[in-house]
């Protein structure tokens, strides 16, 4: 998915591409006894000011002992890699965007396509911008090549980024997602009580709805401080058919130290309710039509706090490279479940601890514009 | 079929006069916004790689500015 946020960011601001960048960015994320970390490699190139086309390639490298895995499985490793290719073009205060990303793992493929328009408008005081995508996914099971599933997705958007004061700008983002097809892990079980086990408890494969329709929308401001710094913050309300209802905030400053550093500090809160065929204990073997124990489906909250440092160099002697930066980001993130538990942790069934983790987030790159 | 309203007002408020609009913010008034600590998106990799990480772990998804991707997240 995701590493490909940066090939629209023509939503942000039409009228004028993007400067022509590269980037290489190592990240890594610790938590939970997942460890995954890779590279990302962006290259971004403008043709007469009215062409310009990116290209991005990014690696998880994935280490995997999660509780999901220690309870029912086996600790893995695993790679993926993905592709993405974009074009843009300006044509007044117009900006028609299309993407194609690539997504492979020895038991996932995923193809994507997308379509971006921005429309500058009021003067340039407002910017509106719409989009699709279609997903195309193949979900396979290491061990079985029998098994063979497909997943079919659409994403329509709408986005507004307004100017309101010389200082202040705000916007506003709406998204629906459909999903249909095979939404469940091929791996992931579900525990139900069984008398006979000796636990209390034994486990069955998960089975999911065939389809879902989530909604969100979001809203953000951005201000001018007098000090030369910014704060801005965010909020985002989520449903879907499944019976998930999530509410985001985040709140961040940035703030130049001199003429090399910039400094920035961030605080974001999520919190979401379970889906309505999420359960960390079942009362019985296919007790009903639907069932998870996805940790990602349960009730829980998240508080993550970040630190950020972006150091300007020198000039490297090379004249073609206007300017360019290091910077690192580290994110310290809790997750608390409130109905997923620890079976590892030991007792009666139901009666275990709750789960809980905190994951280390890095993502160390530089930066260079040309 | 709210959705479709949305899409209609505000296609009809893009192609309209709107351009004719007195701007309550002048082009010189606007230099604040050029300024580096004011862009949304300045680093789109990093960006891009903490929404990965937000989506794969959150059942939230969308609405974040950007157009994502299948990832196997499930």
């Amino acid at each position: 998915m995701a590493a490909i946020a940066l090939l629209a960011s023509g939503l942000a601001r039409a009228a004028v591409l993007p400067d022509d960048r590269a980037d290489v960015l190592y990240h890594r994320y610790d938590g939970g006894g997942v460890t995954i970390d890779g590279p990302s490699v962006l290259l971004r190139k403008k043709f007469e000011e009215k062409y310009s086309v990116s290209a991005n390639y990014y690696m998880d490298m994935v280490s995997s002992a999660s509780i999901d895995v220690m309870t029912t499985a086996s600790p893995y490793t695993e790679e993926r890699t993905q592709g993405s290719l974009a074009l843009d073009l300006l044509q007044g205060k117009t900006q028609y965007s299309v993407s194609y990303t690539l997504s492979d793992e020895s038991d996932y493929t995923a193809n994507t396509a997308s379509f971006d328009l921005t429309q500058d408008i009021l003067g340039d005081l407002a910017t509106v911008s719409f989009g699709f995508s279609q997903g195309w996914d193949e979900v396979r099971k290491n061990g079985d090549n029998a098994f063979e599933e497909t997943i079919d997705r659409r994403n329509y958007r709408f986005g507004l980024q307004l100017i309101v004061t010389p200082r202040l700008m705000t916007g506003l983002n709406y998204e629906v997602i459909t999903d249909e097809g095979f939404l469940n892990n091929p791996y992931r079980s579900v525990r139900y009580l069984d008398e006979t086990s000796a636990r209390g408890f034994s486990f069955q494969p998960e089975l999911y709805p065939h389809t879902r329709t989530s909604n969100a929308v979001s809203i953000n401001a951005r201000y001018f401080l007098p000090h030369r710094a910014s704060v801005h913050g965010e909020y985002r309300y989520f449903t879907d058919t499944w019976g998930i209802d999530a509410n985001t905030a985040s709140i961040g400053y940035t703030h130049p130290w001199g003429k090399r550093w910039i400094f920035e500090a961030g605080y974001r809160w999520y919190d979401q309710s379970a889906a309505d065929f999420y359960s960390d204990l079942f009362p019985r073997a296919d007790a009903q039509n639907f069932l998870a124990r996805d940790k990602e489906l349960s009730t829980f909250t998240s508080h993550m706090f970040s630190l950020g440092a972006t150091y300007e160099l020198s000039s490297l002697g090379w004249d073609r490279l206007r300017r360019s930066t290091v910077n690192l980001f580290y994110d310290r993130i809790n997750y608390q479940y409130d109905d997923f538990r620890d079976i590892t942790a030991g007792g009666a069934p139901g009666t275990e601890e709750l789960y809980g983790f905190d994951a280390d987030v890095f993502r160390l790159f530089v930066s260079g514009w040309f | 079929m709210p959705r479709r309203i949305v899409l209609l007002l505000v296609l009809a408020a893009a192609s309209s006069g709107c351009a004719n609009v007195e701007p309550w913010v002048k082009p010189y008034e606007r230099q604040y916004f050029a300024d580096i600590v004011m862009s949304a998106e300045r680093d789109p990799v990093a960006a891009a790689y903490i929404n990965h990480v937000f989506e794969a772990r959150e059942g939230a998804r969308g609405a974040t500015g950007s157009h994502g991707g299948g990832c196997g997240c499930n």
